[in-house]
């Protein structure tokens, strides 16, 4: 019976069901999040494992967030540009866009671009392993799956996270400084000044910590779904890895950006 | 007399309301080949990861070298854990690693041994193995065997005590499968761990264990040598050992003896009501020695040509079975009796011409083979056994079968 059919004919039955699944889900995810972060520090440190997916999550991002930042920057730049025009303002188009990019847009798209690119990858690596039996396998050599697996991935995404956030920042300002004061003619000096007056070091400060906040949802809600791809209810073997791949992405979108909302509020 | 490695007593182990193992007591000993056979579903899994200690029994202990599994402190537990290897039925290597990366996981995931030192023991199983040609390949690119191989060498890695096999040769071609329970006895000898396997490959499998255990209804149905297995008799037991012999009756058009016990059976309740019934006994004497001396397709094609004879000559309402190796039994309503000894009487008339049986493509001498038929009338008291053995005593010569390769003016 389906969920529409079922909820029609026992809705009681069906909210209390939907109820007790997310709630474990929930205790589930809870549990397996503070195993993968707990197990980082487990001795002995995996270092050249973590370096592995630093390489994977982060150096190979690095492209293509200047790409998406670049244009980002210059797209903004543009905007705000004949924006401020019309209240004569267009000096503060450096600010705007720093502040812009710094407290928001940089931690938001960094984490966007990378779900798009190593999130989704990682769901699938993890979600093959499980069903062709390596994690198993694992777990009967005594080689703990979560240590082994998923510990390098979440540290590696906290490292990398704000780092590439940092770079997004700095190639959106340069995007900015592109369409703004080389296409637009806006003066190169007012732009700069405005950018370093503006922009404090809590904004900074507030940018990495969504970032890194965005690393740990990111790293863990795709390793959840690659880890217990043999437990969904909707699908078995390939077909369960691509709606795995799926729902790691779209819950990743989702809770970055109710994160966000979340520490805006307290951070502002 | 060896030494008990893992004893499982009274294990029970429940999911939710269906009961998996129901008091299990059963002894793995150290060094030996110990077959575990089930069919599917009836727990040989939980059973494996019982021995790993991936699961705990509900009720019951299990004990390694005499030594309560519950009341190990946790680092024994690892400890232990280090000393068993699991090999799954689809072998599970790291597709991404290579074939060394794949050996050396264990090694350099539980160990501090130094990477030379690693390299060393990879090498000297790789060796061991016969796998010098592809160290740095990935599974994908090997054939199934070797992957096989691989995966055993991967559990053979830390020196285990005990491996556990989980269906090793399921869905593998006979030739394949022989290799993999040759592969195991032999690297079995050459290092020395306990071996658990789960298998279904009857009756192969028991050439190489020394021990087997039959896991049926959530219990132990037997254990003990495969000896001892074959000289049992129960028919839930049989219908496990024969299952080779029920492909052959298949074949041939036979059915299998567990029917013909069923059908026997109800003959002695229903006598009174539908006629009394007539047991027929047809053994052909000398089968053996075709299926030595020419092979086992060839006798196959001799039962198989006189079981469509005897199957032309009766109506459905009688039971033709494969009684044992030699011996077919015919379960004859008092309606058909006419028409059977019409048959033998057909067959008695053929004895002066002996039946010739052409088979292509062999060279050797001709092989004699007769072909003895007995009767006797099915008593309420006694059990088929006894009916079959009264028959086999009324048995008088029918026919000879002489099987010879191809000559011009024989029949086939």
């Amino acid at each position: 019976m389906n969920l529409f059919l079922s909820s029609l004919l026992t809705p009681c039955a069906t909210i209390g069901r939907i109820v007790i699944e997310s709630t474990n889900a929930c205790g589930a995810y809870a549990i397996f999040s503070f195993q993968g972060l707990y197990k980082i520090f487990s001795y002995p440190f995996q270092f050249s494992k973590i370096l592995q997916q630093i390489y994977f999550i982060g150096a190979k991002s690095v492209s293509i967030i200047a790409l998406v930042a670049l244009f980002t920057g210059m797209v903004m730049g543009l905007q705000l540009y004949y924006t401020l025009t019309q209240f004569g303002s267009e000096g503060a188009l450096g600010s705007a866009l720093a502040l812009s990019l710094v407290r928001e847009l940089g931690p938001v798209l960094t984490a966007i671009m990378i779900i798009g690119r190593a999130g989704s990858s990682m769901t699938a690596e993890i979600g093959i392993m499980r069903i062709s039996e390596q994690i198993d396998a694992l777990d009967t050599m005594a080689i703990d799956p979560v240590r082994y697996l998923i510990s390098p991935k979440i540290a590696a995404s906290l490292i990398s996270f704000p780092l590439l956030t940092a770079l997004y920042d700095v190639v959106g300002i340069i995007g900015g400084y592109l369409a703004g004061v080389v296409l637009l003619g806006l003066n190169k000096g007012i732009y700069f000044y405005r950018v370093e007056t503006s922009v404090l070091m809590q904004d900074v400060t507030g940018g990495f910590i969504k970032s890194i906040v965005f690393a740990f949802l990111v790293s863990t809600i795709c390793s959840y779904q690659g880890y217990f791809t043999h437990m969904r209810p909707d699908g078995f073997g390939a077909k369960g890895v691509g709606l795995a791949t799926t729902s790691a992405v779209v819950m990743s979108c989702v809770s970055i950006l109710i994160a966000d909302y979340v520490l805006t509020s307290i951070l502002l | 007399m060896p030494k008990p490695l893992v004893q499982f007593k009274n294990v029970t182990k429940r999911f939710g309301n269906r009961t998996i193992l129901d008091g299990i007591n059963l002894t793995i000993y150290e060094g030996e080949i110990t077959t575990i056979i089930g069919k599917s579903g009836v727990g040989k899994s939980v059973f494996l990861k019982h021995i790993i200690g991936l699961l705990s029994p509900d009720e019951g202990e299990i004990l390694f070298m005499g030594q309560r599994f519950a009341d190990m402190n946790r680092k024994q537990q690892q400890m232990l854990k280090n000393k068993c290897s699991y090999m799954f039925q689809h072998n599970a290597l790291f597709d991404s690693l290579t074939v060394f990366e794949n050996i050396a996981l264990p090694l350099r995931e539980r160990t501090r041994l130094p990477s030379s030192e690693i390299k060393a023991q990879v090498m000297d199983k790789i060796e061991q193995l016969e796998l010098m040609e592809v160290p740095y390949k990935y599974p994908t690119q090997l054939s199934g065997g070797m992957q096989k191989r691989v995966a055993l060498a991967r559990a053979l890695i830390n020196n285990p005590k005990i491996v556990l096999f989980d269906e090793p040769t399921t869905g593998l071609d006979p030739i394949r499968k022989n290799a993999v329970l040759t592969m195991i006895a032999h690297y079995q000898q050459q290092f020395n761990f306990s071996a658990v396997l789960v298998s279904h490959d009857i009756p192969d499998v028991f050439y190489i264990s020394d021990r087997i255990a039959i896991i049926d209804d959530a219990k132990i149905l037997f254990q003990g040598t495969p000896t001892e297995l074959e000289q049992i008799d129960q028919p839930v037991i049989n219908q496990f050992i024969h299952s080779l012999d029920l492909l052959k009756e298949d074949l041939t058009g036979l059915t299998n003896r567990h029917t013909l016990e069923q059908a026997f059976t109800k003959a002695q309740m229903s006598q009174q009501v539908s006629g009394p019934f007539s047991l027929i006994s047809l053994t052909i004497l000398g089968l053996a020695a075709i299926t030595s001396h020419i092979g086992a397709i060839a006798a196959h094609h001799v039962l198989e040509n006189f079981a469509h004879a005897w199957q032309g000559a009766i109506s459905s309402q009688t039971i033709i079975a494969r009684y044992d190796e030699l011996t077919a039994v015919a379960l004859v309503p008092a309606a058909e009796v006419r028409q059977v000894e019409g048959m033998l009487q057909a067959l008695s008339n053929m004895s002066q011409t002996a039946q010739h049986f052409t088979i292509p493509g062999y060279g050797g001498d001709d092989i004699t083979a007769t072909l003895l038929a007995g009767a006797v009338p099915v008593r309420a008291s006694d059990s088929l056994e006894q009916h079959v053995a009264d028959a086999r005593n009324q048995q008088t010569p029918l026919t000879t079968i002489i099987c010879s390769g191809p000559r011009p003016g024989s029949i086939s």
